[in-house]
Order: structure tokens, then C-alpha cells, then sequence
């Protein structure tokens, strides 16, 4: 590592949630130009992760920094991109204006969108690819192309860290396959992008390194690296030695 | 009786309540149509229900004690909804619960105020349902003022309000103060129906709230347009119902709101897209082919000629 900070270090973050401790030691780098996929079983504690990582969950222990500084809501340069089901689809809004809400908390309360922030929205659009169907109500929209407003919105802010929560949910094999590619291409562009997916496969395939989650992190490391270490996946998602999902991971080795 | 009859009826000094009923009916129709606009976005009617009820209280305080009828409706409707806002962050009650108990609550606590009133049932009755003669001159400046303040309003957090509406997680990870936003929408809500509970009444200031900016959402796929088109339709239907009222001696709330659910009632059928006429149309069209990502209800018409997702996108 040279001696620029990462862009996304989360040290010794433990968070409790309802009483009951959800995360406990979890330590993750993410640098600038990496894909990092966040795997782990229902309840491990991703989206909390993201969560805390954005600022809206307060850490018991540990520290999350952005670029060396310390992450807070709406002040760090964090894009997220939450889980398709939580947006409401059927607002009458346009893909454009969408994306401009991406920069509503720079703007603050009294000014309005200018110049230079309909440039951020375009370019943020030409990026997902997007920029024909600008003009177009979100809820004519097919699932992949929902999820890339989504990406260009968290985009329009020129994020240093993007986080996507399952990005993958309900979309077929060829829109996964481009998704992946887009979000490798953004990633080696300079963005430090962690990713939460249940889709093993997909991840080990188009992920520059993997974490897995249960609670605290099981192990982190390239595809490569980790197929070997049959014995952390079954950690991670609590499975036996002859599960699928061991036998799957160990064949993709 | 004639348009121009009614004309003249509005010009007649006799009758100055009436261009007064008028001028409240159709400014309270237009800040509903606008701030309703979020009511049905958001799925708040139940929320507008509450609020409409909870500023009854306030009504009967304000009535019992001489006071302003706006202002007293104003603070009962705006604590309510601060109780409710504050009592929903309990994770163990869903706010639909809460808003039940307060603003039943509210309005239970409303009757037993007004009864203190002498010739309490006349009076209850002009609540709840509305009445046109009984606009006090001073009342009409009140009225203006706060429905230019809440226009402001609308203007000035409209971006907020829609970063919010659309996804409250993602708002929140802006920086967006997301509690304050609600609580302000809430309060916002309340001044529209404070100022519209004199003409149309009590239980049925819902129907200026929710009717005219559905009618609208099925009219147009953008914000914009939806917030011109709800007050507008708003306040044609009170000019209409008002005459309608007016010529054939009907209450006037009720007669408002039955026009405006004719108005939607025709949307529903003849809108050219979302309306049923439409899609019937829509479906005999024969359309190619393509794979369909498209969510229920959509209609082929509407489909992206090319998703971009099916275009060739060069992996690295």
C-alpha cells in the first residue's frame, strides 16, 4: 500500500442492533479501482455493514474512514445503491430527474440544479449507458435498466466509494452478465466498489477479491485465492463439507 | 338556474358570502390539489385522514373560546402529527397504529369540547360538513397568507421532498434530514386542510386532498403536470360545485366532492393511457414481440423500443 489512504477502510466495527450484537470485529480495505463482493449468508450482517459504512448506523466499536476521513451521512463522497425494491418505481419522475436527486443533499436546501450539476446528471447517465432514455418515466423501465438508474444516480455525486446492495435480485443470467461488466469497468475506472451478492458464481468470476461474512469477517482474498479455502466458506455460511456450495466453489478452483 | 345567474348572484351585495365561499373554496382547492399531490404519492391518504380529523379539536377549542378558528385548527393539527411522528419511532408499532389512536383520540376529544358550546349540534354540524355562510371576514386574509406560505413551502423542499418520497434509505445517506422532511409534509398537510375544513367540512376535506391529484396522476407520468393539473382540476370542480350547490340548494362539501369524483371517474375511463378505454384499445393494437421485463399493468405502447440491457455492451 503507498501512502495515500484508502478509499474505504472499515477497522474493528462492532454494531449492535436491538440489543443483539450483529457485527463484531470486522476489519475491510477497499482501495480505489478494486471490486470487492460481500458474501455471506441471510442475517450475516451485509446490509448493516453497508449501513454502518454509510453513516446511518452508529458503530459500538471501530471506525469507518473514507479517504482517511471519518465516514458521516451525506458529508462523505459515498454512492449507494440500495436494493431496487426500496425505491418507488412508480413516482412519476423522469430517469433524469432521478438522477439529479443523487446530488439534492449537495445542493442543499435553497439552491437549484445548475449547469454544472445537469452535467454531472448526463455524464452519470452516458456512463450506465442510459443517456437515450433520460427523458423517460422510471416506471417504463425494464429491472437492468432500473438498476443502472440507480447506479448513475449514486454516480452523479462522483462517488470515491460505491456500495451496491444486491444489485443482482431478480434480474436474468444476460442482464447479471452485463451488470457485472459495468460494474468491473466502474470499478477499475478508479471507484472502490463493494458489492453485497448472493449470486456466488457471478461473484467469483467478475470480483478482484471477495469478502466473506458471518458476524465478523470470515476471509477476504482473490477468487483464486479462496476457492482453496473450502473451510471458510463453510464457516461463513454454516454449510458441511459436502454441500453444493462447497463442491461448486471447489470445482471453480 | 343560469351561469349568468350565478354570475349575478356573486356580484349581489346581499349575497357577499358567496363570492367569499368562492374565493376560500377554490384556494383551498388549489394548496390540496398541490400538497395532495404527495398525499397519493406517498400512499398518505390515511395520514390526510388523520390529520383532517385531528384538527378538530382545535376547531372546537377555538369556537368555544371565540378564538381563530385557522390558528386553533393549525396548532391541534401540527401537534397531533408531531405525537405521531415522534411515537412512530418505536419500532414496535407501525405508525398506521399510531395515527389510529391519535387521531381518533383527537377527535373524540374535539366532541367532548364542542358540547361545552351552547347549540353545540348546529355548530358540529358546520364542521363536519361544511358550510358556506359562515366565513368570517377575517378569516379570508388568514386563509391567503397561509396558503402563499405553504405554495412557498412546496416550492422551496419540492427536491427534498422528492428525494425523500422515492427512496427514504438513499435520502438519508445523502445527508438528508429525513424525520424533519415528513414532519414538515405533515405540517404542510395540516394547513391545507385547516383552511379547506370551513367550506367543505371535516370528514369530507380527504376528497380535496386525494381526488384531485389522482385524477391528475392518472393524466400525466410527470410531477410537473400532476402538480398544475391536480390544483386545477381542484378548483374548477369547487367553481362547478359550488354553482351546482348553489342553483339546486345542495350542501356545498358534498356537491364539491361529488364533482370531483365524476371528474375522476371519466380520467379513470377515458384517460388515454392509464385509462380502461385505453388499454383495451392498447391491447387490440398488435405490438412485435420482444422479451418483457415490463412490470403489471404496463402496456405494450409504452415498452422502450430497444433496452439498452439487450444492446451489445462490450465486456472488458
Amino acid at each position: 500500500m503507498t501512502g495515500a489512504a484508502p478509499a474505504l477502510e472499515v477497522s474493528d466495527v462492532a454494531v449492535d442492533l436491538g440489543g443483539r450484537r450483529v457485527l463484531q470485529d470486522v476489519d475491510l480495505v477497499v482501495e480505489r479501482g478494486e471490486l470487492v463482493g460481500l458474501l455471506g449468508p441471510n442475517g450475516a450482517g451485509k446490509t448493516t455493514l453497508l449501513r454502518t459504512v454509510l453513516g446511518l448506523q452508529p458503530a459500538v466499536t471501530g471506525r469507518v474512514l473514507v479517504e482517511g476521513r471519518v465516514a458521516r451521512a451525506g458529508r462523505a463522497a459515498i454512492g449507494y445503491v440500495p436494493q431496487r425494491h426500496e425505491f418507488a418505481w412508480d413516482f412519476p419522475i423522469s430517469v433524469a430527474d432521478v438522477v439529479m436527486t443523487g446530488l439534492t443533499g449537495r445542493l442543499g436546501l435553497l439552491r437549484r440544479p445548475g449547469r454544472r450539476e445537469w452535467e454531472a446528471v448526463a455524464e452519470a447517465l452516458e456512463r450506465v449507458r442510459m443517456a437515450d432514455l433520460a427523458e423517460r418515466p422510471v416506471g417504463q423501465l425494464s429491472g437492468g435498466q432500473r438498476q443502472r438508474v440507480l447506479v448513475a444516480r449514486a454516480l452523479a455525486l462522483k462517488p470515491a466509494v460505491l456500495l451496491l446492495d444486491e444489485p443482482f435480485t431478480g434480474l436474468d443470467i444476460p442482464t447479471q452478465g452485463l451488470l457485472a461488466a459495468l460494474f468491473a469497468d466502474l470499478a477499475h475506472e478508479g471507484h472502490a466498489v463493494l458489492m453485497t451478492t448472493h449470486d456466488l458464481l457471478g461473484a467469483i468470476d467478475g470480483a478482484d477479491r471477495l469478502a466473506l461474512l458471518n458476524r465478523t469477517i470470515v476471509a477476504v482474498g482473490t477468487p483464486a485465492h479462496l476457492a482453496q479455502d473450502t473451510r471458510a466458506w463453510r464457516e461463513a455460511f454454516g454449510v458441511g463439507p459436502e454441500s453444493a456450495l462447497v463442491r461448486m466453489v471447489r470445482s471453480v478452483a | 338556474m343560469s351561469p349568468v345567474d350565478f354570475v349575478v348572484d356573486l356580484l349581489n351585495p346581499d349575497l357577499a358570502f358567496l363570492p367569499k365561499a368562492l374565493a376560500v373554496a377554490v384556494m383551498s382547492s388549489i394548496v390540496c390539489g398541490i400538497v395532495g399531490t404527495y398525499v397519493v404519492l406517498r400512499g398518505m391518504a390515511f395520514i390526510g385522514d388523520a390529520v383532517a380529523h385531528a384538527v378538530f379539536p382545535g376547531l372546537a377549542v377555538a369556537f368555544v373560546v371565540s378564538g381563530n378558528l385557522v390558528l386553533g385548527g393549525t396548532i391541534a393539527g401540527v401537534l397531533t402529527a408531531v405525537l405521531v411522528a415522534v411515537f412512530a419511532q418505536n419500532r414496535r408499532l407501525k405508525e398506521d397504529s399510531i395515527i389510529g389512536i391519535f387521531f381518533v383520540a383527537a377527535f373524540a376529544f374535539g366532541i367532548v369540547v364542542i358540547s361545552q358550546a351552547p347549540g353545540y349540534a348546529g355548530s358540529l354540524q358546520q364542521f363536519l360538513f361544511g358550510s358556506i355562510t359562515g366565513i368570517p371576514d377575517e378569516d379570508l386574509p388568514v386563509i391567503a397568507v397561509t396558503s402563499v406560505v405553504v405554495l412557498a413551502a412546496v416550492l422551496l423542499l419540492n427536491k427534498e421532498l422528492v428525494t425523500v418520497s422515492l427512496d427514504r434509505e438513499s435520502a438519508r445517506a445523502l445527508g438528508l434530514r429525513v424525520f424533519w422532511l415528513d414532519l414538515a409534509l405533515y405540517v404542510l398537510v395540516t394547513l391545507a386542510v385547516v383552511i379547506s375544513v370551513q367550506t367543505i367540512g371535516n370528514i369530507l376535506v380527504l376528497a380535496l386532498l386525494v381526488t384531485p391529484a389522482a385524477t391528475a396522476r392518472l393524466l400525466t407520468d410527470r410531477l410537473g403536470v400532476m402538480m398544475l393539473l391536480a390544483p386545477t382540476i381542484g378548483a374548477g370542480a369547487a367553481l362547478v360545485g359550488l354553482y351546482v350547490s348553489w342553483s339546486w340548494a345542495l350542501p356545498t362539501g358534498g356537491t364539491i366532492v361529488l364533482v370531483l369524483t365524476a371528474v375522476f371517474l371519466a380520467a379513470w375511463t377515458l384517460s388515454p393511457r392509464q385509462g380502461v378505454i385505453g388499454r383495451i384499445l392498447a391491447r387490440r393494437r398488435p405490438t412485435p414481440s420482444s422479451r418483457d421485463y415490463l412490470p403489471h399493468g404496463t402496456t405494450r405502447s409504452e415498452a422502450a423500443p430497444l433496452a439498452p440491457d439487450l444492446a451489445p455492451e462490450g465486456r472488458p
